[in-house]
């Protein structure tokens, strides 16, 4: 059996993590679609695990939850960074970030 | 429920990684317990104690071949020698990174939660001392390094990657001087970087889809015996290499380098150029050679078009930099170019020729970025290139050792890019990648033109009003400095000891 419904989710929501990031113009909406991929490939995981003869048991599932935790750690990295911009400039829109001729 | 068997670990083998994440540790504790005006020694010396006591931890293991922690991590050859590697570069990085002989406080802001522009940062700008947080997190980011370059399953190679990345970019927030577009490279190299390693993931998954498994010898068996159709493969295969081509700044994945090298503290910036280089490469060769080599025939045309790609893009814009920190990025991304070459020879004289060329170039930058945080002015650096006219004659011994790393940098004999060069062509030339060789070569010639112009502004122009002075650099500069100018020579005059290391060191297990 294969099991079509969460591998089409996944990549769906792939695919919108994606257009998210070359879409989305609020540097918070791009880290939630960031995340959006990572919650996509936590769903491959878990499904793959159900249907791939991997020599060791539910690694899949393990998998899954060392993502879980770094996509922890990279939330907390980011929005740091983000408001900091966000104090500097009231604004998180990415394309208001100007990386030439700012000398501060 | 079954018993859990634990898996052996060989603690002597991973004791480099154990001690740096050990001695990252105790420095976050020492931020907390220490008072302010004995942490940035303490650090300091702890940090550098901490990566002396891996390296010779290293050394003494350097016999060591086994797959350890239940296959996740491999120590072999190209493993120690690349952690080793990683080592060296990241004390000359830290030596550039404690000093705070030319700056008050140092390279770093002391407090970055406070904002640009306010009374608050004005005050900090003139009194407070640097931040001392750089250290532990600099020496997490090379325990990452150490880790991604051992890591033999994908999963130990993505946590890794956050592991080193993280603290880097938080790295890059920190400058003390131009805090706007320091904070903002910062936040470009973060979703940039986070979307990269979004795709490593991805990739990750897909071959775990095709293998069941994602340690790369299981990767390797159902490579060639899977009856599976391929189509994971190779969309999994893409996709992880995306993401170790950001790290290595490849093109098209390189758009971030120029902004963030230029705005991150020219210490990173230093760090950066030369570890991360190292760890990516590193990373990419065990992929490609331990887990993938039965696909080489697919992937080599299209990696050998990113070879290329990269190379042009590197060499072309580089002529056409206003500001030295941005000039050495696009070298830097044409230097990933050649080392794509070394690495798409695919075989065990690549696999030497590309490990002899980090090594090679990571001396040189660093030292290149240690003479870019001299020249300065009273707004601090002074990158833009005209301020850099007529610094031969403000003070020969500097523009006389950047002329010298430049001519390094052009692949010119006597010093280690050239021997660099020549071993990572030579080396695609046996394995018929001929015309790679060419575009190398091309490429090698037109960089040559940006590096040259330098030279001639420095030398054959008179000084002006706004050429900058040259800081006399305090001693841990200096050391770094000296480090990295007798290396570039060594390895360009008598290359043939480290050559035989690299041989020798040349053999993966799997």
């Amino acid at each position: 059996m294969r099991p079509v419904i969460p591998y089409v989710t996944a990549a769906l929501l792939f695919g919108l993590g994606v257009y998210g990031v070359l879409r989305r113009r609020n540097a918070v909406l791009v880290l939630m679609s960031v995340e959006l991929m990572l919650n996509a490939v936590n769903l491959i995981l878990i499904t793959a695990d159900t249907t791939v003869r991997a020599a060791l048991p539910q690694t899949g599932q393990v998998f899954a939850l060392f993502v879980i935790v770094i996509a922890a750690a990279e939330v907390g990295v980011g929005l740091a960074i983000v408001l900091q911009l966000y104090r500097l400039r009231a604004t998180v829109a990415v394309d208001d970030v100007p990386l030439e001729k700012v000398d501060a | 429920m079954e018993d859990l068997s634990l898996p052996k670990i060989d603690y002597a083998a991973v004791a480099p990684m154990l001690i740096l994440f050990g001695v990252a540790c105790v420095g976050v504790l020492f931020e907390g317990v220490l008072p302010k005006a004995a942490r940035r020694v303490t650090q300091l010396v702890l940090a550098l104690l901490g990566l002396v006591a891996a390296l010779s931890v290293i050394v003494w293991q350097s016999d060591t071949r086994v797959l350890t922690a239940g296959g996740a991590v491999a120590i072999d050859g190209p493993t120690l020698f690349l952690q080793g590697a990683i080592i060296v570069l990241g004390i000359m990085a830290l030596l550039l990174i404690g000093d705070r002989a030319m700056e008050h406080g140092g390279a770093f802001v002391a407090q970055a939660a406070i904002t640009v522009g306010s009374e608050a940062d004005r005050k900090q700008a003139v009194k407070e001392q640097g931040a001392t947080e750089v250290y532990p997190l600099t020496v997490f980011a090379i325990a990452g390094m150490l880790l991604f370059v051992a890591a033999n399953d994908l999963l130990t190679m993505f946590v890794a990657l956050e592991v080193f990345s993280l603290p880097l970019y938080l790295l890059c927030a920190l400058a003390r001087r131009r805090r706007l577009l320091s904070q903002e490279a910062a936040l470009k190299y973060f979703l940039l970087g986070a979307y990269a390693s979004a795709f490593f993931l991805f990739g990750v998954a897909l071959v775990y889809g095709f293998a069941g498994g994602v340690e790369f010898g299981t990767i390797h068996d159902s490579v060639t015996e899977s009856t599976q159709s391929t189509v994971l493969l190779y969309a999994g295969l893409a996709m992880i290499a995306i993401g170790l081509l950001f790290k290595a700044a490849a093109a098209p994945f390189h758009v971030w380098t120029p902004d963030v090298y230029q705005g991150a503290p020219t210490p990173i910036t230093g760090l950066m150029a030369a570890c991360t280089k190292v760890a990516a490469f590193g990373g990419l060769l065990r992929v490609l050679y331990v887990g993938f080599d039965g696909v080489a025939w697919d992937y080599t045309p299209i990696l050998g078009v990113v070879a290329v790609l990269t190379m042009l893009i590197g060499a072309v814009l580089a002529v056409t930099q206003t500001d030295i920190k941005r000039l050495l990025a696009y070298s830097s991304i044409a230097n990933a170019g050649y080392l794509l070459v070394g690495v798409l020879a695919l075989s065990k004289d690549g696999l030497s020729s590309t490990m002899f060329y980090l090594v090679a170039y990571g001396f040189t930058v660093i030292a290149a970025f240690g003479v870019v945080t001299l020249v300065r002015d009273a707004d601090g650096e002074a990158t833009h290139l005209s301020r850099w006219a007529g610094l031969g004659r403000r003070s020969p011994l500097y523009a006389g050792i950047f002329t010298f790393i430049l001519l390094a940098f052009a692949g010119i004999p006597l010093t280690s890019g050239f021997i660099a060069k020549f071993a990572v062509f030579g080396a695609a030339l046996d394995s018929g990648e001929a015309w790679l060789v060419v575009f190398g070569v091309v490429t090698s010639m037109l960089l040559a033109f940006p590096y040259l112009r330098v030279v001639v502004m420095m030398w054959l122009s008179e000084p002006g009003e706004s050429t900058p002075t040259v800081s006399i650099p305090g001693g841990l500069t200096a050391a770094a400095l000296v480090i990295g100018v007798v290396a570039t020579l060594v390895l360009g005059v008598a290359p043939a000891p480290l050559l035989d290391l690299t041989t020798s060191a040349a053999d993966f297990v799997r």
